[in-house]
């Protein structure tokens, strides 16, 4: 595939601490961490789609003035960014593995006809579901 | 106008919310949700509404109708089975505080909906039930005012197809 959404970005209130949120708790890998000047771009990727990033990016200058930045580090940790889907093989997995890592978790794996989603938060406050899709039959 | 918040307490602000979604049958009196998010008593009932616009035990309600709709919805469980199941201690006030914030009965909501079943919606199951959480902008008792004064003209006037 050639074209395509290739990067989505978060907001997070610490690069260094979504890092090792995104890579040690869930597996994720670096695709791109680089800095210039005060601004860092970083992205990281499921280790099973290669042509997806994932942004974690702080709001702040030089992209945002200062007022903006505070309203949008509010609302990340009040949970008010829009909904993110993590899709797994195997919810309850996937749940117990992230768990004993110490994942914070808003929702125990539910069975809901077939699918079973979970929930959970990264350390800013982003909310992810993790589902595992019904099995076609 | 609310002033700006500490990103740090809003996250144990959210942590408190969190904890209300997970288990919204439970009891969250204000001393076990001032611990979770690590605020005083005095402190958080003020900082979650200024948070999140509705004082907690507001939203907790609105949680647990969202559920008790869910259950009336997609399962063949008794009106009061739903009750005890999504927090309520008597039949009585579910009822009530049901038909206060939704416009009808329990047994009406299951109904008509179960009247209307359709496939399900190509949205996640999790994501949507949250999309029809009730929205409860005041408190209950208000509401019941409120429409006590008007409940000629325009709640009727929406019933109409």
């Amino acid at each position: 595939m050639s074209q395509g959404v290739g990067v989505v970005g978060l907001y997070v209130r610490d690069q260094d601490e979504a890092l090792q949120f995104y890579v040690e708790k869930l597996g994720f890998r670096v695709h791109t961490d680089a800095k210039n000047g005060d601004y860092r771009w970083l992205t990281v990727q499921h280790p099973d789609q290669p042509s997806f990033q994932l942004g974690l990016f702080t709001p702040g200058p030089p992209i945002l003035d200062a007022a903006t930045a505070q309203t949008l580090r509010e609302s990340v940790a009040k949970g008010a960014m829009p909904p993110l889907v993590l899709v797994v093989d195997d919810c309850r997995a996937a749940y117990e593995r992230m768990r004993t890592r110490g994942v914070e978790f808003t929702q125990e794996p539910i069975d809901r006809y077939g699918s079973v989603d979970a929930g959970f938060r990264d350390p800013s406050g982003n909310g992810w579901k993790m589902i595992q899709a019904r099995k076609a039959s | 106008m609310t002033s700006s918040q500490d990103p740090e307490l809003l996250r144990r602000l959210l942590r408190a919310k969190d904890r209300m979604d997970a288990a919204s049958h439970e009891e969250w009196p204000v001393d076990r949700l001032a611990r979770v998010s690590h605020v005083s008593e005095a402190h958080f009932a003020r900082s979650f509404r200024d948070a999140f616009g509705v004082p907690p035990h507001r939203y907790l309600l609105t949680r647990r109708i969202e559920r008790a709709k869910a259950l009336l919805r997609e399962t063949e469980l008794s009106i009061t089975d739903i009750a005890f199941q999504t927090g309520w201690k008597s039949l009585g006030t579910f009822g009530r505080t049901f038909r206060d914030v939704t416009g009808e009965s329990p047994g009406d909501l299951r109904a008509r909906e179960q009247a209307a079943r359709h496939q399900p919606e190509p949205v996640p199951a999790c994501i949507l039930s949250a999309a029809h959480r009730p929205n409860l902008t005041s408190a209950v008792s208000e509401k019941r005012r409120q429409e006590a004064g008007d409940i000629n003209d325009a709640a009727e006037k929406k019933e109409v197809p």
